[in-house]
């Protein structure tokens, strides 16, 4: 398997969806391929840091703000 | 074909029933959804404008136009996924509008080859949340994000950080599934190149 071939797979891989067969395939691969391991660990990485970073936070005041001005129009409808 | 019948203890999502209540007027019905999901459309909404007033302007038309068709909720998809993609529609037409004279859309910029193979191969430092304080690690992301093309951040959002399944990213962004699937692993890789340039571990680095 070439490391294109490798990447094809990645967010398969990633997101748990290759089955068995090709799953030992990649891993094979990823047995003689530091490249690839580092690819794929810092994918996953980057994957879980947005996920666990939140980067545009509603405030209270403006969350309370909005839902007001939405419900006003709404009953308004 | 004979299909299993419900007795009636098959389980309705509870927005459904909200849902079900609100199209009779029941505007608190209404409100819990909207509780249940502002803050999701508000970054959602963020990310694709990139401006803060346009997000807040994004989160009450999303809503009200949600409301307003509440009529036309199939039922055959989440109302959540319905939701996102009315948010990523308003969200569009305020970026046109801040952009007059270009055009915005989620197929922009997408020829490009960036990020399809990997550069930078340098393994990163074993915990790199350690070598940025909070804040400055959301302003590293941040920017980051925002220098992806429009088409492969939205699909990152929606599936990675909202965590939307592909059927539902393509349905809410009017997309085949393919495409989200090849915008996906582009924007997963572009984006770890470019936070490489920060999380490179410095030690295997040697002088550098």
């Amino acid at each position: 398997m070439t490391c294109s071939e490798f990447l094809a797979q990645l967010d398969d891989l990633i997101d748990d969806k290759v089955a068995a067969p090709l799953r030992s395939e990649l891993e094979e691969h990823l047995r003689g391929c530091e490249h690839c391991v580092i690819t794929l660990n810092t994918t996953r990485k980057t994957i879980e840091i947005y996920r666990t970073h939140e980067l545009y936070e509603l405030p209270n005041e403006l969350r309370e703000r909005l839902q007001s001005a939405i419900l006003a129009k709404c009953r308004k409808c | 074909m004979a299909t299993i019948q419900s007795s009636g203890t098959e389980e309705v999502h509870p927005d459904v029933l909200l849902v079900n209540q609100a199209r009779e007027g029941d505007v608190q019905a209404f409100e819990k959804l909207v509780r249940q999901y502002d803050r999701q459309v508000f970054r959602i909404a963020q990310h694709i404008t990139q401006n803060r007033e346009d997000a807040e302007d994004v989160v009450q038309d999303a809503f009200l136009k949600a409301y307003e068709k509440l009529d036309q909720f199939q039922g055959n998809s989440k109302f959540y996924t319905w939701l996102v993609r009315i948010t990523v529609n308003e969200a569009l037409m305020r970026l046109r509008k801040r952009r007059t004279g270009r055009m915005v859309s989620i197929d922009e910029d997408v020829e490009t080859d960036e990020g399809s193979m990997p550069r930078d191969l340098a393994d990163w430092s074993p915990d790199p949340e350690a070598l940025y304080g909070q804040s400055e690690m959301a302003e590293i992301l941040r920017k980051t994000i925002q220098g992806l093309p429009p088409g492969f951040r939205v699909v990152f959002v929606l599936r990675d950080v909202e965590g939307l399944s592909t059927e539902e990213t393509a349905e809410s962004l009017g997309l085949s599934v393919p495409a989200v699937k090849s915008r996906l692993l582009r924007a997963r890789l572009q984006l770890r190149e470019r936070l490489s340039r920060y999380f490179r571990d410095r030690k295997k680095d040697g002088a550098k």
